[in-house]
């Protein structure tokens, strides 16, 4: 019966495809990793290596606008979101970008999706710059079509869910300067930018200082905004023209929307901007400040980047009482800014707060007060194809991680479990700085952090300098010259098998994850190139 | 801890419990061990607590029962106590579950040790056990009585036991606090035979108490073969305590420190503790005046405000002012204050300096008196300043070869 072998075959082909649609032609990238090179359908570089990857061709170049296309008087309003959605030919299959400013009260993005669900669209993709748990509604249209796959950071329920095998495309992850990188070559086409601006003028001009919802800067936006199809602006702080300083320039901006609320201020201000009070974590930053010291990476004039979140500020915290006790100044801090930074800047203790991300309202106040507080964006920071970038030129910086393996290898995305559970952010774009320390506790509970492997590779060991625990430190061999420095420092210094060791001693030797062989996720590397594989949890 | 009929109780779960786990024994018939568990670590280590509990089951002869244990990252030394605790509420028996002693666990302690600072651990919270000595106090405080919940008591002498085993304190000296005597008396089995450095009893107001905790320490030495020493701090709480203090300082050889404990005696004497400390005034003198009498060190009370660093670099200055060689902390940030105040500062140094050299010229030259200048210098001062020196150099602030400095 010819007729049924070639139904059967059909319904294979059918099957290839749907298979083929999420990832397919699996390879092992330079880091050893095995990485899909078709992801959703379209084809993927692997991993090379640290600056081995040099694309050649032209940046992306969004359609010509025209300005007889725009009302003269520079009124681009319109009465709701689902209109502008709708008249910005919102349909099947769109690239639908919005960003994380407003962090966990975020307003906007739920209300996009909602309109695309009541409209009967499908297949999206959301291309957020960071998701968060305010964001958790959006599932139920991950599960119904709605949105295809997020690619962008998955925080919390959102990556859980996509751990569990349950999102329809695949999960692409990139860092911040990656996804500057992903726009700006044309990997990622926005069909609908959507910005939500604290402040705005019927023209589109927007920023992030002024109105109820201040959040500082929009620098996230800013590639969205030069490259997107069409962009809208979402403001509950409609200004007349000019909304001054335009962070984003309404010449980009083709329709503009007043909102009640664009999002909730209490929330805006991250939860994780205080100085730490764990006895164990403040040992950790005092440790890594007196290793900085030690290894002399502090002077008059250096610089630094150390994160929002508790340890990094107690960090930043030692570095200030450093600075002031020997009457020397930071040339700049690479910031997530808050009032800790603030307080050097106005103490005199800094000249310039490069500011990527503003976490509290001393933060917005400062932007608009001090000249020396400037409000930088991805492209500036972070960007793969820009003429170099500043994350290559910052003394110390200072992350986090999940893991860490005893290849100086680290993880910031999955826990030890293998669940999805945090995004990139900046953390690959600041590894380039000339000396990487990731204070982190030997083990959390009972999980030791560093590991023979770590389950999901996002930063290569090479990049990665010094690992700084409660029980002790441990240089990367290629760092000889900070071996030599504070080998008679009195620090605690040891192998980062030692460290390892030590943590199976108090904890017991770790079983790993069993995971699936099935992909929920790539891991991207600044360059664009896929470093790894996030598996599906069993 | 409950218990009725055959299901007992162990450990903590719930909002803010870490490291610890909560386990239900329920003793059956038939049908084997049923064992669930609930773990925030089940995937690294699932298997291993599962094989850790059938394995002490086993070593318990117990070959029937239903076993509940939710898990937030207990440590096996963690498991291991709250195991014992709920089969030793349900079955007679002698046998005790002992993990292996590790190796920085079995150093002894000098009598004269320095004992500037030692970190109260409340002895059922296993979670700020385990990176307690990180913090570099001179002793931990395994806290058997104040810190742990009157029904809580039972469980926590489990805990502490196996820390004394399992827990590396970093060379901090390992104490324990017991329960008031008489109760505390039966504390002494879980710790005695365990390698416990020094022993707090609290609340003390008579010798006669000191001699009941010494000849039941000394049983349980005989019966286990321990010949090394173990310490006694008794702590003055009362004002009875403050009038007998001479007695209970002299009261035996194996006595190296007098504490007091102001919270309580201030609540004897029918006052309230302030800062500045006027209405303790006596109390502190008296201790650290029956210390000094009998020849071991006077250690004051804890400061309670663990925020207020200042205001505890001030009590400190006071403290060392009025003879104190210590004093208890209940946060590990107060560790570093305390060293730094209680630590000679560099006009007591320079002073000390010049008095230890005196005398070492003076024994070099061979003459049998020692002077500074134009004063001749006693010898109990020579012995203050050697202490000074002493000091200084095992808190890195002096060279140990400053002689040859001087020179």
């Amino acid at each position: 019966m010819p007729f049924l072998n070639n139904s059967q075959d059909i319904g294979l082909v059918f099957l290839k495809i749907e298979i083929m649609k999420k990832y397919d032609k699996i390879v092992k990238n330079a880091a050893g990793r095995d990485v899909p090179t078709i992801i959703n359908g379209e084809e993927h570089i692997p991993y090379k290596g640290v600056g081995k990857h040099i694309p050649t061709g032209n940046r992306y170049a969004p359609p010509l606008s025209s300005c007889a296309n725009y009302p003269a008087d520079g009124n681009k309003t319109i009465p709701s979101l689902k209109e502008a959605l709708i008249k910005a030919g919102l349909k099947d299959g769109m690239t639908i970008s919005t960003h994380h400013h407003f962090r966990n009260g975020d307003l906007i993005a739920n209300q996009i999706f909602d309109i695309a669900h009541e409209l009967g669209v499908k297949n999206l993709r959301w291309y957020p710059s960071a998701s968060f748990p305010c964001q958790e509604g959006l599932i139920k249209y991950l599960e119904d079509g709605t949105i295809n796959r997020i690619e962008g950071s998955m925080n919390g329920p959102l990556g859980k869910f996509a751990s569990e095998g349950k999102m329809k495309g695949l999960g692409v992850l990139r860092s911040h300067g990656g996804r500057y990188q992903a726009v700006q070559d044309g990997e990622v086409i926005i069909d609908i930018a959507i910005i939500a601006a604290p402040t705005a003028d019927p023209f589109g001009n927007a920023n992030g200082v002024y109105g109820p919802a201040a959040c500082g800067l929009l620098g996230f936006a800013l590639a969205d905004s030069q490259y997107a199809h069409k962009v809208i602006v979402v403001t509950d702080n409609l200004v007349s023209f000019p909304a001054i300083p335009w962070q984003i320039h309404g010449n980009y901006v083709d329709y503009v929307v007043e909102v009640e609320k664009v999002g909730l201020p209490e929330k805006i201000i991250s939860g994780t901007t205080r100085i730490t009070k764990s006895p164990d974590r403040l040992l950790i930053a005092e440790m890594t400040a007196k290793f900085c010291d030690d290894a002399g990476l502090i002077y008059d004039g250096f610089s630094y980047q150390a994160g929002a979140g508790g340890t990094a500020l107690s960090i930043g915290n030692y570095f200030a009482d450093i600075l002031r006790d020997r009457e020397w100044k930071a040339k700049f801090i690479r910031a997530g800014s808050n009032e800790y930074p603030v307080k050097m800047l106005e103490e005199g203790l800094v000249d310039y707060i490069l500011d990527g991300q503003t976490f509290d309202l001393e933060g917005v106040r400062s932007m608009c007060e001090n000249p020396g507080h400037v409000n930088t964006s991805p492209f500036t920071s972070y960007n793969y194809h820009g003429n170099g970038n500043f994350a290559s030129m910052v003394d110390i910086v200072v992350l986090g991680a999940t893991e860490v393996d005893i290849n100086f290898n680290a993880n910031v995305v999955t826990h030890s479990d293998g669940y999805l559970l945090h995004g990139i952010g900046g953390w690959q774009n600041c590894l380039f700085a000339k000396t990487t320390i990731l204070p982190i506790p030997l083990f959390r509970d009972r999980m030791p952090v560093i590991l023979d492997e770590v389950t999901t590779l996002c930063g290569p060991g090479e990049l990665i300098d010094v690992i700084v625990t409660e029980r002790g430190i441990a240089i990367n061999p290629r760092r000889t010259d900070l071996i030599e420095k504070v080998k008679d420092s009195g620090l605690p210094i040891k192998t980062i098998e030692e460290l390892k060791e030590e943590a199976e001693r108090i904890c017991g030797v770790p079983e790993k994850p069993v995971l699936s062989d099935e992909l929920i996720a790539v891991i991207k590397w600044v360059d664009g190139t896929v470093i790894d594989s996030v598996r599906k949890v069993i | 801890m409950s218990n009725k009929n055959n299901i007992a109780t162990a450990g903590n779960k719930g909002a803010g419990v870490k490291s610890d786990c909560f386990v239900q024994l329920e003793l059956t018939k038939s049908g084997g061990i049923n064992l669930s568990l609930k773990s925030k670590v089940d995937v690294m280590y699932g298997n291993s607590i599962k094989k850790q509990v059938r394995e002490m089951l086993a070593f318990f002869g117990i070959e029937n029962a239903k076993i509940e244990i939710v898990d937030t990252g207990a440590l096996p030394f963690v498991i291991a106590a709250r195991v014992e605790a709920v089969v030793r509420q349900l079955i007679r028996t002698d046998k005790e579950y002992l993990l292996n002693v590790i190796p920085e666990n079995t150093f002894l302690t000098k009598k004269d040790r320095f004992r500037f600072s030692r970190l109260y651990l409340p002895g059922n919270t296993p979670k700020l056990m385990i990176n307690a000595g990180i913090h570099m106090p001179n002793g931990v405080i395994l806290d058997l009585e104040d810190a742990v919940a009157h029904n809580k008591k039972y469980e926590a002498r489990f805990v502490v036991r196996n820390a004394l085993r399992a827990v590396n304190f970093y060379g901090a000296e390992r104490m324990v606090r017991i329960n008031q005597i008489p109760n505390g008396l039966e504390d002494l089995d879980f710790i005695v035979p365990h390698n416990v450095n020094l022993i707090l009893v609290p609340k003390c107001e008579s010798a006669e108490q000191i001699r009941l905790v010494n000849e039941r320490i000394d049983i349980i030495k005989k019966e286990k073969g321990i010949s090394s020493n173990i310490w006694l701090m008794p702590i003055i709480e009362s004002a009875l305590g403050v009038l007998k203090a001479f007695e209970i300082a002299s009261a035996a050889g194996n006595i190296v420190s007098l504490a007091i404990g102001l919270e309580d005696y201030t609540a004897d004497i029918g006052t309230k503790r302030t800062n500045e400390g006027s209405e303790s005034f006596f109390a502190r003198s008296m201790v650290v005046t029956a210390a000094r009498a009998a020849g071991i060190q006077p250690i004051d009370s804890v400061f309670s405000d663990v925020s207020d660093m200042e205001a505890l670099k001030q009590n400190v200055l006071k403290s060392k002012a009025l003879g104190f060689d210590g004093m208890g902390c209940i946060h590990p940030r107060q560790i570093e204050v305390i060293h730094n105040y209680f630590a000679p500062d560099e006009a007591e140094i320079e002073r000390a300096k010049k008095i230890v050299n005196a005398f070492y010229s003076a024994e070099e030259k061979g003459l049998g008196v020692v002077s500074l200048g134009s004063k001749m210098i006693d010898a109990p001062v020579v012995k203050r300043a050697q202490k000074s020196i002493n000091l200084a150099i095992s808190l890195d602030i002096l060279d140990k070869n400053w002689r040859e400095k001087m020179q």
